[in-house]
């Protein structure tokens, strides 16, 4: 079966500065993916070189066996990738009916995306209530929710998930990932990327360690669990 | 109440145009994150145009308007943004800010190349029989022409609130403006939306390009950045994000104008100076009192991130012996220059020299306000010039020294820039450099024609100090004696100026200052006080410009306020932030530029250069608009290189020069182990 996404000797780099030593992985369509590893291991970079905002260096990367590797942000995002960036992932200055619509209203006619809008709101009433609010104004769990809102209204075929446990109450850990658990059991694929092992492992099926930029562990997500001290 | 009617509908057609500008600048605030003060020099590009085929070659009204709004206007747009604008969607407010700057110095003498300014009257606007006068009522009337103006405007306006309001277009051209990576991952070409977004915004510049020099019969620069002023009021008032306000704010502020001259009594010396400088006491009292300014418009992109970190400054990368290297150059250079002024070179040269290193102490205080403090001035011309007008008073009227005088009319300034300092002080970044420039267009409009200023009707005159034994003199023409002396007491002051900024950067102040640029809410957080860091700077800043100001006109004797422009303000930002910012050494080298480059690069140089290369070519002089087209597109490049260009080309050479002495070195200590084994 080809693989969703696959990086291929990938290597990534800012400016002077190299994030990625000859990376490679291979997610299955369905399966959810923890990407773990220590502060400043490569983790951010290696997710966003599957979203393309990072270009690799060196080596390929394929989305269901299409090479992608020079592509623009815009074309990795119209495949069906979404990507959840580390932070605020949504746009600050804009209401919370104004993010929905961007991200939604691409591709639909008018009624489809009030539709799609309906689907999210219906999802997180909480959203609904402060539909004209500005968005930057949203608590951190507020704005994952919208970020979620938007994935579950629209289903995209990979979900790259990027430390959304950051900065927010245990409580509100584990809805996120109850709404991450719901987004695969509709059909999309997951890579996540965490710090905290625990949760991460315990809705992953495979798992990838890195550390300094190079990959320690690669397999089943039970067999990560060694190496989470590092 | 005809009075009042006339004064009224006169007022609506100026307001029209303020209005138009004013939706403009919103627009283009709006949705690329640019305050484009270089948009008046874009209108004029199409005003240019559009003269030169309807008025000159005699095209009918349609093709050329075509030609220069719809075609032209929107390609200069995109051209903008293809080449500049496109890269520093992610670069902070302010370095877009310098980069329009640039363009407004350089756009105008590029359009001088093809365009003759000279003699550009008669204009004929896009409506044919402009002239023709309707009177609705007795006592008022409007021409065609005004008309005209009022519809585009109100037309514009309502066709971008309809955008913003019920398109995605509008939608996404605010995305981008946020961050155009997260646009990206929503599966929209940011780039795309970003480059329509300038066209747009282009378009109405052409429009107003096309419109405006009917109130004045002509197409001249000058007229587009007046009106940039009022403009900027009513864009401010609108917190550059509401449309509607901006275009009423226009039309408001032109009737306001009305009223004032009607019914202000005439004779008065405050009433006369009111009027031309009412725009800027409006945009200066809205700066002040606008409360929603005090935020920084536009979050950080959460994706800067992953943009390659920025260039480290060329003393970040030389070692020890590359330092002393260098320094022993500086030195050597220093020396043979001054000797050769000296005992070699006439007096013009001579002449050249205390004038760039008097231009090299006021562009020190460029050094402190943009280098150091990472704001963006526009005001130190007019600090300059309070050195200049207060230290001739004083000296003259109250027979105090020149000397005493300098300092005495420093101090004032510093006094002042203060104060600017303080009542700006919730307005940051953009608002902040808007504040200053309010307040140099202000004095150079209103205060300057006072008699204890600028000397009203009369110039006035400084003079050379004396200083004990040693008299500063100019020499009289004929005789022996050459203006040395004056050549040291200005490398004195520019040495204690030198050693001053050195220090204040070492010390406390510097690190704060450091810490605010770097992020506010961190020092804050570590108890810096950024109030009292941010008065600080201005008023060194300003103390200096005004030492400067003071010296060139006891240098000159005779000078006048051209000399100290708020325009002139604005190039020399562009010049200091071109050739190094950072450093007392940028500011010398800008003086250098600044003096060097209109009397002696462009008409002796360059020609030289290129006959002695290409024999059979023969140029004598080359055009002085050059100079602001190449500073200007050097401070095109602020936002690649916020250390300056020449800056970022030593940094380049010394890195690699450093490389070589390192692989001696590795060679040499390499020989020595095998010597040693």
């Amino acid at each position: 079966m080809t693989p969703l996404l696959e990086l291929i000797n990938v290597d990534a780099r800012y400016g002077p500065f190299r994030a990625l030593f000859d990376v490679s992985l291979s997610i299955q369509p369905g399966a959810v993916m923890a990407l773990l590893g220590p502060n400043g291991s490569g983790k951010t970079t290696l997710a966003r070189v599957a979203s393309g905002l990072v270009r690799p260096s060196a080596g390929t990367v394929r989305f269901d066996g299409t090479d992608f590797s020079g592509s623009e942000t815009y074309e990795f995002a119209r495949t069906g990738i979404f990507h959840a960036v580390e932070g605020r992932s949504i746009f600050a200055t804009l209401s919370v009916d104004e993010n929905l619509e961007l991200a939604l209203g691409r591709g639909r006619s008018r009624t489809e995306v009030s539709e799609a809008k309906d689907v999210a709101y219906a999802l997180f009433p909480r959203l609904a209530e402060r539909r004209n609010q500005i968005a930057g104004t949203l608590s951190g769990g507020e704005q994952r929710m919208l970020s979620l809102a938007r994935v579950l209204a629209e289903q995209p075929r990979l979900l790259i998930a990027d430390e959304l446990s950051l900065g927010l109450a245990p409580i509100i850990v584990d809805s996120v990932y109850e709404t991450l658990a719901h987004i695969r059991d509709a059909g999309t694929t997951l890579l996540i990327v965490e710090q905290h092992v625990g949760h991460a492992l315990a809705i992953a099926d495979e798992a990838v360690v890195l550390a300094k930029g190079s990959v320690k562990y690669a397999g089943a997500a039970e067999g990560a669990a060694a190496y989470s001290t590092i | 109440m005809e009075k009042f009617l006339s004064a009224l509908i006169e007022g609506m057609s100026f307001g029209g145009v303020y209005a138009l500008v004013a939706v403009g600048l919103v627009l283009a605030y709006k949705t690329s994150g640019v305050f484009n003060i270089a948009f008046g020099a874009q209108a004029f590009v199409s005003g240019a145009i559009y003269y030169q085929l309807h008025n000159r070659s005699e095209w009918p009204i349609i093709p050329a308007f075509l030609l220069a709004v719809v075609v032209a206007a929107p390609l200069v747009g995109a051209a903008l943004d293809r080449m500049l604008f496109r890269h520093l969607r992610t670069a902070p407010p302010l370095s877009r800010l310098v980069v329009a700057l640039g363009l407004l110095v350089a756009i105008p003498e590029v359009v001088g190349l093809f365009f003759k300014v000279t003699q550009a009257t008669q204009y004929k606007g896009i409506v044919p029989g402009g002239e023709i006068v309707y009177r609705p009522l007795s006592g008022v009337a409007i021409t065609r022409d005004d008309l005209s103006i009022i519809l585009s405007a109100a037309l514009v306006a309502i066709g971008l609130t309809i955008l913003f309001r019920y398109t995605s277009l509008g939608l996404r051209m605010r995305a981008v403006v946020e961050s155009p990576r997260l646009t990206e991952l929503n599966g929209i070409r940011s780039d795309i939306v970003g480059t329509t977004a300038w066209m747009l915004s282009s378009f109405v510049a052409g429009l107003a390009g096309v419109l405006l020099p009917t109130v004045f019969q002509q197409v001249s620069v000058i007229n587009y950045t007046t009106l940039l002023t009022a403009a900027i009021a009513a864009a401010v008032l609108a917190s550059l994000t509401s449309i509607p306000i901006a275009f009423a704010g226009g039309i408001g502020l032109g009737i306001l104008q009305q009223f004032v001259s009607r019914y202000l009594p005439t004779g008065n010396v405050f009433a006369s100076n009111v009027k031309p400088s009412l725009p800027f006491i409006v945009l200066f009292v809205v700066l002040l009192f606008k409360r929603s300014l005090s935020y920084e418009q536009g979050l950080k992109d959460p994706l800067a991130g992953v943009d390659p970190p920025p260039p480290v400054p060329a003393s970040a990368v030389r070692s020890r012996e590359l330092t002393i290297g260098t320094r022993i150059f500086g030195f050597v250079v220093g020396t043979w220059w001054f000797y050769s002024v000296l005992f070699l070179w006439n007096d013009i040269w001579l002449d050249r020299t205390i004038r760039i290193l008097i231009y090299a102490i006021i562009f020190c205080s460029i050094v402190v306000i943009t280098g150091m403090a990472g704001q963006i001035s526009f005001a130190q011309a007019t600090f300059a010039g309070m050195g200049a007008f207060f230290s001739a008073q004083i000296a003259t009227k109250q027979g105090v020294s020149v000397i005493a005088a300098i300092f005495i009319a420093s101090a004032v300034a510093a006094v002042v820039g203060a104060l600017i300092g303080l009542i700006a002080l919730r307005r940051r970044g953009i608002f902040l450099a808007l504040a200053t420039y309010a307040f140099a267009l202000f004095f150079d409009n209103t205060m300057v024609r006072y008699d204890w200023v600028g000397g009203g009707i009369f110039a006035i005159e400084s003079q050379r100090p004396v200083v004990g034994p040693v008299d500063f003199a100019r020499p009289v023409p004929g005789s022996t004696t050459r203006d040395t002396a004056f050549l040291v007491l200005v490398l004195v002051v520019l040495t204690l100026v030198g050693i001053a900024i050195i220090w204040m950067r070492n010390g406390t102040t510097g690190r704060f200052l450091d810490a605010l640029r770097g992020s506010e809410t961190a020092a804050a957080s570590i108890g810096i006080n950024a109030t009292k860091a941010r008065i600080i700077a201005f008023a060194v800043s300003a103390f200096i410009a005004g030492l400067g100001g003071g010296l060139l006109a006891s240098y000159k004797i005779q000078f006048s306020s051209l000399d100290y422009k708020a325009e002139l303000g604005l190039f020399w930002v562009v010049i200091v932030v071109t050739l190094g910012p950072r450093t007392v050494e940028g500011a010398i080298q800008a003086a250098a530029g600044f003096v060097l480059f209109q009397e002696w690069v462009l008409p002796t140089a360059i020609p030289w250069l290129y006959n002695h290369a290409l024999p059979f070519a023969d140029i004598t002089a080359i055009s002085i608009g050059w100079q602001q087209i190449f500073f200007g597109l050097g401070a095109v490049t602020y936002a690649k290189h916020p250390e300056g260009i020449l800056e970022s080309n030593k940094t380049a050479s010394l890195t690699r020069v450093q490389g070589l002495i390192d692989r001696f070195k590795s060679r040499r200590d390499s020989e020595i182990e095998t010597a040693s084994v």
